[in-house]
């Protein structure tokens, strides 16, 4: 059982993960976008997203710090685990309430904005559930885990950390998140599963960061594509598994 | 010198009677699909009215196109790091109330009402919510000054003569602005757009979404002052007007200027210096932008254009029909076209030759001749709120351009008024806008008579050349071996055949632009090719109805 949920499903979610947003580019790049539904309503969005983004961006570097980064590195630079700590839930808690109070706003105004509601997919309303209970075990694990210490102290960076760690260096030590506490391995589990699905949901829109912007000319000059039935509007149907609007009901 | 060649259009304000058949034909064309309810890339306004989206002139509001800011032109909306840090959400984007909530109606009940004592009413359905709306506002909500003193008192164009104008509404002037893409040499949609999907086509200048690479980050919508971006609700993609390219591409006018009743827009090349743009948009003085922009066109009758044309790879046929180009003769020769809000600095390549009738349909109101040009020219010299308007519109609030123009027509009226009359020409008319008698006849000729292959010279896209180049490497070895027949290696090998679309595309060109089909050339390979898709009501084509003989039988 160790073996299955460390190191197969990880295996395996990784694996979809990187194979389905290879498969999902090549088929249904005009698929790839978050679908905004700012048309709708933009008041609560203006607070929300932003608040829901920014808080995610601070959230996703905070965990590339702490399951990267080995611990042995922070103490030859001098840097006490404690000091550590202290350091990471105040970067931590402020980003990790930040986007879960935005992610609330924005499941409310989905909620209950008709518009935006219709246009809620199943697929949608999934993926929320999963990375909902995500950053909340992960906002779990750090107030109850780290500031309030119930069940005893974990110190996450021997233990999940490194198993996180040994996983890309195909080495995995699946003993170590077998003895992390239940927080930890749910908020581990559910992650993986987040990444499963992730190809397959409108969380494709983060690979679409549009670093590019800052460096190419405004202006954007294209030949017309001389291959036939390129350019002309004629497209091959892309959608792998979205059926089009017309024939879903 | 870096020679481009742009497809632009020109729109005559004076024949536009409002009909939104332009809006309703592209519509059909282009925008009939889900997600795309509230959306025409064609609309018609009536002005002064808020237009549509609502207002969108408003740039202190809306924030699109571009500025100037210590000498250098910056997006009025901010520049990427701005757009960056706002991509969460967009500040700046108008709502769908701010267009219109699209509804429909619940036809069902007619069909479904038990017998009963009234009638049963079809309600009005939200698209976007599902629910039974009550419908308070559309695309042509203040059509024909409709409600004007709501609205069209709030048109941000009447800002500093809004205490001069009557809004009294058989005092005001009314007339219609039509309006599509502007297709701009220098696209703030374009440059607004942080995946670089909007890109300007090289060969023709046509501004395009790259569907597979936009990711709906809705920048391009705030960009354009012009709001003339939409997003598809449902695809969450941005579209525009495509300047109907599948058709420019075989030669055939948009499905707007096709159809539209009035016959009041052209469609030609205009060929222009791509290296001085940036430099134009970049004039201090706002009033100094039209002569800006005319100085950016190139004049194709010049030897040394020519030559960098086709050194910048333009084809031959393209730099002939940049001379025949009507758009060229009303921007360049005769100078009556205007761009519309050249301020916005983007160099829109849509433009408008003024309306003249708010100032005939005075002078016809207090009894005088209206077509004379002693009463037309003191009607312009006193008429000044309409022609302050037009210059809002159309110069930056500039009113000698509009001026110049609007005594331009007046004159033609006098002088060709005279010529139909069977009287002497009166050559002072056209000397006194400084023109002359033939070029004055030219224009009139071009604004009354011209024709649908005079109105449209649209020189088809040269897609053959990059066949020929593929032969080269493909056909040839099978013409060594076969003789050059098609089907060599199978069916469907060899040189790909004609799209259906394309060829239909090419029999209504040919029956367009042919007085009957019996005028199509003998040779013609259409001829006799006729079919539903492609017959236009003219005439009764052989084999497309079964012979009176036939059908008695």
């Amino acid at each position: 059982m160790t073996t299955f949920l460390w190191v197969i499903v990880p295996y395996v979610c990784l694996a979809v993960f990187v194979v389905g947003h290879v498969w999902r580019y090549r088929y249904d790049k005009f698929g790839w976008t978050t679908r905004s539904s700012q048309l709708y309503e933009s008041r609560l969005l203006r607070i929300g997203s932003p608040l829901f983004h920014f808080g995610m961006l601070g959230v996703v570097m905070g965990h590339v710090i702490g399951l990267v980064v080995p611990q042995v590195w922070t103490n030859a630079l001098g840097l006490s685990p404690h000091a550590y700590h202290v350091i990471a839930l105040a970067g931590g808690i402020p980003a990790g309430v930040a986007a879960l109070v935005g992610l609330a706003i924005l499941v409310y105004r989905r909620r209950t904005t008709g518009p935006v509601f219709r246009a809620t997919t199943v697929n949608d309303k999934v993926m929320y559930a999963v990375l909902g209970a995500v950053v909340a075990l992960g906002m779990w694990n750090t107030v109850a885990g780290s500031l309030l210490q119930f069940g005893g102290e974990y110190n996450y960076r021997e233990g999940v950390s490194v198993w996180f760690r040994s996983i890309f260096l195909f080495r995995p030590e699946a003993g170590l998140m077998a003895e992390a506490p239940l927080g930890f391995q749910l908020h581990a589990l559910l992650a993986f599963a987040l990444f499963a699905m992730w190809p397959f949901t409108r969380l494709v829109h983060v690979f679409s960061a549009p670093i590019g912007y800052l460096t190419r000319p405004y202006l954007v000059y294209r030949s017309k594509d001389p291959r036939p039935g390129r350019g002309t509007g004629n497209r091959a149907p892309q959608r792998g598994w979205d059926k089009p609007e017309l024939t879903r009901k | 010198m870096r020679v481009m060649a742009q497809m632009a259009m020109v729109m005559n304000l004076d024949k536009c009677i409002g009909c939104h058949t332009c809006s309703v034909t592209c519509k059909q064309a282009w925008t009939n699909r889900a997600g795309t309810e509230y959306v025409w890339f064609n609309n018609v306004e009536t002005r002064p009215g808020l237009g549509y989206p609502r207002g969108y002139e408003d740039q202190d509001e809306w924030m699109g196109g571009w500025v100037l800011r210590n000498g250098r032109l910056r997006l009025r909306a901010g520049g990427r790091l701005k757009k960056l840090a706002l991509i969460f959400s967009n500040p700046k984007m108008p709502s769908i109330q701010d267009y219109y909530e699209p509804w429909t109606y619940d036809y069902e009940t007619l069909l479904n009402a038990p017998a009963q004592k009234t009638f049963p009413v079809a309600r009005p359905h939200s698209l976007i919510s599902g629910k039974p709306i009550n419908v308070s506002w559309s695309a042509n909500w203040d059509d024909d000054l409709g409600g004007s003193r709501e609205h069209a008192v709030k048109d941000p164009m009447l800002k500093g003569i809004e205490d001069k104008v009557r809004m009294e509404f058989e005092k005001t002037f009314m007339f219609y602005l039509p309006r599509i893409c502007e297709h701009c040499l220098n696209p703030s949609c374009a440059a607004s757009c942080p995946s670089g999907a909007i890109y300007k086509r090289e060969e023709d200048g046509i501004v395009l979404v790259d569907q597979d690479r936009c990711r709906g980050w809705r920048m391009c919508i705030t960009g354009c002052p012009y709001k003339k971006v939409y997003f598809n609700h449902k695809t969450g993609k941005a579209e525009k007007c495509t300047f109907c390219y599948p058709r420019i591409e075989v030669g055939i006018p948009t499905v707007c200027s096709e159809t539209c009743v009035g016959r009041l827009r052209y469609i030609g090349l205009v060929l222009y210096d791509a290296d001085k743009v940036l430099e134009a948009a970049t004039v201090e003085d706002d009033h100094d932008l039209y002569e800006a922009q005319l100085g950016v066109f190139l004049d194709p009758e010049d030897p040394e254009v020519r030559r960098e044309a086709e050194a910048a790879g333009i084809p031959a046929d393209w730099v002939e029909a940049a001379r025949r180009s009507p758009v060229k003769k009303l921007i360049l020769d005769h100078r009556v076209a205007l761009p519309l809000h050249p301020e916005y600095r983007t160099m829109p390549m849509v433009w408008y030759i003024p309306p003249l009738s708010p100032v005939v349909d005075v002078v016809k109101d207090t009894g005088h001749d209206a077509e004379d040009v002693d009463n037309l020219f003191g009607a312009i010299e006193t008429l000044r709120i309409p022609v302050e308007y037009l210059a809002n519109l159309f110069t930056a609030g500039d009113v000698a351009p509009v001026d110049r123009v609007l005594r331009k027509l007046a004159a033609m009226r006098s002088y060709m008024r005279d010529i139909n009359l069977g009287r002497d020409p009166r050559d002072e008319i056209p000397a006194a806008v400084g023109m002359e008698g033939e070029q004055m006849y030219e224009m009139f000729r071009l604004l009354a008579l011209a024709k649908y292959s005079e109105r449209y010279v649209i020189p088809p896209a040269h897609a053959e050349q990059a066949h020929a180049l593929e032969e080269l490497a493909t056909e040839c070895s099978v013409s060594a071996y076969g003789g050059g027949q098609q089907d060599v290696f199978g069916e469907g090998s060899g040189a790909a055949p004609t799209p259906v679309a394309v060829e239909n595309f090419r029999v209504l060109q040919q029956t367009q632009s042919a007085d009957s089909l019996e005028e199509l050339p003998g040779d013609n390979p259409l001829r006799g090719r006729v079919n539903l898709l492609t017959w236009d009501g003219r005439g009764m084509p052989d084999g497309l109805f079964p012979s009176d003989q036939e059908a008695a039988r």
